[in-house]
């Protein structure tokens, strides 16, 4: 085990080079709902318990079933509504049960990004060749089922090893959603050398976490969006930022919940200097225009360091 | 399922992994109609609970059991709080805004408070199986044949108790074990409230036939918005509203839809709680398009539509 996981070197706020968005935008923003699929019996994985009880735990797998029973259709239209084309985080198997939820999103042009093949398969344990077979999988899987290699990876249920991001980079991909350490997009270090960056897409932000772990009121989430969206928009214009919010249609789709999300939403693509976008744009844009420059001044800053 | 192979996916296949239900989503199935015109169903089930001083947490503990050393006074007292001052501060609020409930009971708590269940049976509301007591946890580890025996002895000491034929189930703690659904069936329950999975009731596979599945949301219910997300009573109620709002809208666009909200009397009938209650009520029931109904109500229109 190392201290520290090496992807990405010290760089502070202060001083970076101008990021610049498309239209002279100041924020890129971008929504990415999960859409997973949880198994009712998964294989035991000996680091991490996918359900509290013996199978069937039906409270934790019903609720989940709901966001795709349900749930989606709503995000979906919300969405829709707002000009907001949802960048997916998408366990790959739901390709094969639930084709109907790809299909809709096609239609709108959505982005798929990889999530794994089930949000109830650990990368825990796995040896090196077999995640690199499990990633590669739940791509082509996405290829197959949507036309276009995912250019983004978020692992399974947040689950890494120490190479996870090397082996998604070498397998083809452009980005990462797995670190959380800024708010801007940043270049990684991956083994291979290829030019690969991390966009941000904010734990804080997400749903579940703000909903589950941290036990928010429905309208409080809302105005956490909003009092994110003021300040990132704010620095935005000194050099462009980015903020996601990451939902879950288990959780923000539910009845009570979803006004104080269509709040917020309404509220931020309110603003004109908004470039409303998706992960892989974000990720391109910045490969094309500040990856090069942003290295070499992360190279700088060591230097003087 | 054991620790075999991490990459082998035997049931990823269109569909479910089980085959219990078919994949299907809401807003594809064909428009539901209430009677006369209304949109949205309003099911309001009251958990009528017996948490027993002693609990045996077998295969494994239903929340809201007692948690201090024996004997846990407070926790004990507090539930039957519920039981003897709670539930009439419930039964008041929905006699004064029209509102028809469904209780859920602990057959022990109809054995051990007749005067209770003599109070819910004039009423005439229905009255839903909740198992045994919380303690009787529907969950693996429970062997069948004792689940078999639990589920008997439940539904048939309720039906037995109330004179009534009991059709609707809701497991302790909404845990079930993988015989759950074939032991309830064998009784002669027709629907039950485990699974939090749609906004409408569905059809349900067991191996003894087929059951209805009646969802009832538990993230919007009071114990787990006040108690487990420590959520303030006047958010409770907001969220409360802001989901009829938003389940009206969707049946102006889609068709019928269901709140379906449920109640703890230890809970939310409280004196300090009960107001929120009353206001979340007071709200949905001035609402335009709003038919208050029973669950076995809403399942018969599901199952028998009315020509729209």
């Amino acid at each position: 085990m190392k201290e520290d996981p090496g992807y990405y070197d010290y760089w502070p706020y202060a001083n970076r080079p101008k990021i610049t968005w498309p239209g002279g935008a100041r924020m890129a923003f971008w929504v990415a709902p999960n859409i997973e699929f949880y198994e009712l019996d998964p294989p035991a994985n000996a680091q991490r318990k996918a359900w509290p009880t013996a199978s069937p735990y039906v409270p934790g797998y019903s609720i989940r079933d709901y966001g795709n029973r349900v749930g989606h259709m709503r995000q979906m239209q919300l969405l829709e509504k707002y000009g907001i084309r949802g960048s997916i985080s998408l366990s790959a198997a739901l390709c094969d049960h639930h084709p109907e939820i790809i299909e809709r999103c096609r239609e709108r042009d959505w982005e798929f990004f990889t999530h794994g093949i089930y949000n109830t398969r650990y990368t825990y344990g796995l040896s090196e060749a077999q995640e690199r077979a499990m990633i590669l999988d739940s791509m082509e899987t996405i290829e197959r089922a949507t036309g276009t290699l995912p250019a983004g990876y978020l692992a399974p249920a947040l689950s890494h090893s120490e190479v996870t991001i090397d082996l998604f980079a070498e397998l083809g991909g452009l980005y990462t959603c797995d670190l959380f350490h800024d708010d801007q997009p940043t270049p990684l270090n991956v083994r291979s050398g290829k030019p690969f960056v991390s966009v941000p897409y904010s734990l804080e932000m997400n749903d579940t976490i703000a909903y589950v772990v941290n036990k928010v009121r429905p309208r409080d989430y809302g105005r956490m969006l909003k009092d994110c969206f003021d300040r990132l928009y704010a620095e935005g214009a000194e050099s462009g930022t980015v903020m996601c919010i990451p939902t879950h249609n288990y959780q923000v789709s539910c009845p009570h919940r979803l006004r104080a999300f269509e709040e917020a939403l309404e509220y931020i693509t309110g603003h004109s200097d908004v470039w409303v976008t998706t992960g892989r744009e974000i990720a391109t844009h910045y490969l094309q225009h500040h990856h090069a420059q942003a290295q070499a001044h992360i190279a700088q800053t060591e230097t003087i360091a | 399922m054991s620790a075999s192979d991490p990459l082998a996916y035997p049931l990823r296949r269109y569909g479910m992994d089980h085959d219990r239900y078919e994949w299907s989503m809401l807003s594809d199935r064909p428009a539901i109609h209430w009677p006369g015109g209304k949109k949205l169903a309003l099911w309001v089930n009251v958990g009528l609970q017996f948490f027993p001083l002693n609990p045996q947490g077998q295969p494994v503990k239903v929340p809201g059991n007692m948690t201090m050393p024996y004997p846990d006074l407070r926790h004990f007292s507090l539930r039957d709080y519920g039981n003897r001052v709670g539930i009439f501060r419930l039964l008041k609020a929905f006699d004064r805004y029209a509102v028809t409930p469904s209780f859920a009971m602990n057959t022990r708590l109809a054995q051990r408070y007749p005067a209770l269940l003599q109070a819910i049976l004039e009423r005439g509301d229905e009255i839903l199986c909740h198992s045994w007591s919380m303690d009787t946890a529907h969950a693996e580890g429970l062997d069948p044949a004792a689940e078999t025996a639990l589920v008997r002895r439940a539904v048939n000491g309720l039906r037995e108790l109330t004179g009534r034929d009991i059709r609707g189930w809701i497991s302790p703690g909404k845990l079930e074990s993988a015989h759950t659904p074939e032991a309830i069936k064998a009784e002669g329950i027709e629907y039950f409230c485990d699974w939090v999975n749609d906004d409408l009731p569905y059809t349900f596979r067991t191996a003894n036939g087929p059951l209805w599945a009646m969802p009832l949301s538990t993230e919007l219910e009071d114990r787990f918005v006040l108690m487990d997300n420590l959520h303030p009573a006047h958010s409770w109620a907001e969220q409360v509203m802001d989901a009829c709002d938003l389940l009206l809208a969707e049946a102006e666009q889609q068709g019928g839809r269901m709140l379906a909200l449920n109640l703890h009397p230890w809970v939310i009938g409280q004196p300090h709680r009960i107001r929120y209650l009353e206001q979340a009520l007071e709200y949905i029931m001035s609402r335009p398009g709003v038919w208050s109904a029973s669950p076995a109500e809403i399942l018969h229109c599901v199952q028998s539509p009315p020509a729209p």
